[in-house]
């Protein structure tokens, strides 16, 4: 068994809503709520699940680009949510994040460059020559060529500019790389490349994923072990092909019936789910999915299920498994 | 429920270092993003008109002592409100001076008003905004309502008020324009600032590891440098008309000085009798600030936040 690379225990996230003339907290969305994961070297985990389920957030208090509201962050055993902003900032070498849009995500008026090479600056590569071979080189590793590093990037497609970010996140030989929604922005062939090249790196480099996406099946494609978050909070976690083969979670059976397949003359069952996502600002008691769960029943609205290990490297928060 | 197993994606990439371009290997011409910009604002022939006009009175003001033999305080009571001529292009005032003379060294006077009334104003505005908007919290609280306060007042009332306090002198009636000018300048900065820090490109700096002074000065500036330029441009015009209009009420340059304003406020009594002694001062104003205007306008056109391509 590997080591563990990463643990997060219990994260939470929580935006105060203001109102009212003097900005009083008048509530709380919880964004991220009471999460528990751990991450295992050189594996990649996906993290999958609707719009507005606290995903990206997860991964953004991970790295303390959003204070995480509580909760712990052990990256290689040491707990980054106690550190200080510098001790933070020398850490981040060591954890990267690759964003969901590439138009946004570089600055527009920087040379690719001076994009790639800033990373290793700030991170104590002082001379200039260093600098510009690792520049050539990292352009290399990710498909681009050397004379792309004089453009800047509004003169890049999608899948250019997002090969340029992967190089950013490489710069510094990180450990960690989040991927926040990496390809939802780019059209599907171009995210095939960027898949295949993203496993090819971490083959290469012995890097560790967390992968985020809402496509179930390029988090299928990529992944070790999925987890599956709904408002807030993770519902499964397991085994790829377990959570794919043997959904335990009744949220994560009705996701896998919503993906189409790709022959037409096979029929199956699809679980359509009712109504709405409820507000995170006021989610339901006790399971926050049974408003919406086929199989609910009277304690689901009254006790939070637990996130119980049911089967090796298989875990759920369903009463259904107690 | 089995999800069908997708075919693999083919492996595009085999060898993953050594690789050869999979993309346009045509070289393409790279324009930094400025020089895109004066391409722009030499096709926009407003600017350009307003370029020429203010090259013209910079070259006035600096070449003033070769252009006219005449000195511009030296009174010459026998020449006393003489019309334009050959000997005096623009005409002489009540005392006998020629007014292209000091019309020329005006040039100087003026431009150099709005010169260093705007780097104030632009420098202290621009750190006070900068940190208004990044730090944000009880340091944006104190910054932006000191700028409502000084915004509340008529600006060239503020300016009279300054100029009360430290004493009528064209270094204070500059000091007071950059004053009025510095709320200007920060809260464009501040607004800015508050909508780049959300962008994705500053999350990704920190993410980085960068410090915040590396932010704001390699990130955050460099994109809140177009409206700060064309804000400057049009400030240029603005503290020129402030400066004139304290000259007028004799609250800026003292006598002798050829300031365009104090010049308008002298010869007001003579507008029936010699009305070549305002028509100089008033048209060489309303030039420079349309110039200033202009090129101002053309540069907002031109520097598109969005670069095009």
């Amino acid at each position: 068994m590997q080591k563990p690379l990463l643990e997060v225990n219990g994260l939470k996230k929580y935006f105060d809503i203001r109102g009212g003339v003097l900005g009083k907290k008048v509530g709380e969305v919880k964004a991220v709520d009471d999460v528990t994961f751990t991450v295992k070297e050189g594996e990649i985990l996906g993290i999958v699940g609707e719009s507005g389920c606290g995903k990206s957030t997860t991964g953004k208090s991970i790295l303390r680009l959003i204070e995480p509201t509580d909760g712990e962050v052990k990256f290689e055993g040491r707990d980054i949510t106690a550190v200080t902003q510098e001790e933070m900032r020398k850490l981040r070498r060591d954890m990267q994040i690759i964003f969901q849009d590439p138009y946004a995500s570089l600055n527009p008026r920087h040379t690719i460059e001076k994009v790639i090479s800033e990373p290793l600056l700030i991170h104590g590569m002082k001379s200039v020559k260093e600098r510009k071979e690792r520049v050539r080189e990292l352009l290399e590793v990710v498909g681009l060529s050397d004379y792309h590093a004089s453009r800047y990037p509004h003169q890049f497609s999608g899948g250019q500019r997002q090969r340029i970010g992967i190089a950013r996140a490489l710069a510094n030989n990180p450990k960690l790389i989040i991927c926040d929604e990496p390809v939802s922005a780019l059209d599907v062939s171009v995210q095939s490349q960027i898949l295949n090249l993203m496993e090819e790196l971490r083959d290469q480099f012995n890097l560790t994923y967390i992968f985020i996406a809402h496509d179930l099946s390029v988090v299928k494609h990529i992944s070790d072990r999925v987890g599956v978050m709904y408002l807030g909070r993770m519902v499964e976690l397991a085994d790829k092909d377990n959570l794919y083969d043997d959904p335990k979670h009744p949220y994560t059976r009705a996701l896998l019936s919503a993906v189409p397949l790709p022959d037409p003359d096979v029929k199956k069952e699809r679980i359509i789910l009712k109504g709405d996502v409820p507000s995170p600002a006021n989610p339901p008691t006790g399971c926050t999915f049974h408003t919406r769960c086929p199989n609910v029943m009277d304690i689901c609205k009254t006790a939070r299920p637990q996130f119980n290990q049911i089967d090796e490297n298989h875990a759920v928060a369903c009463h259904l498994y107690n | 429920m089995k999800i069908e197993e997708r075919p693999k994606v083919e492996k595009l990439l085999t060898n993953p270092v050594k690789r050869n371009h999979q993309f346009d290997t045509v070289e393409v011409k790279v324009s930094p993003p400025w020089k895109d910009a004066v391409k722009q604002l030499r096709k926009n022939r407003f600017a350009v008109a307003g370029f020429i006009i203010i090259v013209f009175f910079v070259f006035l003001g600096l070449l003033a002592p070769l252009l006219t033999p005449y000195s511009y305080e030296e009174q010459n009571l026998a020449n006393r409100l003489l019309a334009p001529s050959a000997d005096h292009w623009f005409g002489t005032d009540d005392l006998g001076r020629d007014i292209f003379t000091r019309i020329a060294y005006g040039a100087r006077i003026s431009l150099q008003v709005g010169l260093f009334a705007v780097s104030g104003a632009l420098v202290f505005g621009t750190i006070l905004g900068i940190v208004a908007g990044y730090f944000g919290r009880w340091i944006d609280t104190i910054i932006s309502r000191t700028f409502d306060m000084l915004l509340a007042f008529p600006s060239i009332l503020l300016a009279i008020a300054v100029v009360a306090i430290l004493g009528a002198s064209l270094e204070n009636a500059l000091i007071a324009i950059a004053i009025i000018n510095i709320p200007v300048f920060g809260r464009l900065v501040r607004s800015r600032v508050i909508s780049l820090r959300e962008e994705e490109y500053i999350m990704a700096a920190k993410a980085q590891g960068m410090k915040n002074g590396r932010i704001l000065l390699h990130h955050i500036l460099p994109n809140s440098m177009a409206p700060i330029i064309v804000q400057s441009t049009l400030g240029f015009g603005t503290a020129i008309l402030d400066a004139a209009a304290l000259g007028f009420l004799g609250l800026g340059a003292q006598p002798p000085m050829p300031e365009w304003g104090k010049m308008l406020a002298d010869s007001r009594n003579f507008i029936q009798l010699a009305p070549w002694t305002l028509i100089a001062p008033g048209i060489s104003i309303m030039l420079v600030v349309l110039g200033f205007n202009l090129i101002g306008d053309g540069l907002r056109d031109a520097i598109d936040p969005k670069m095009k391509s």
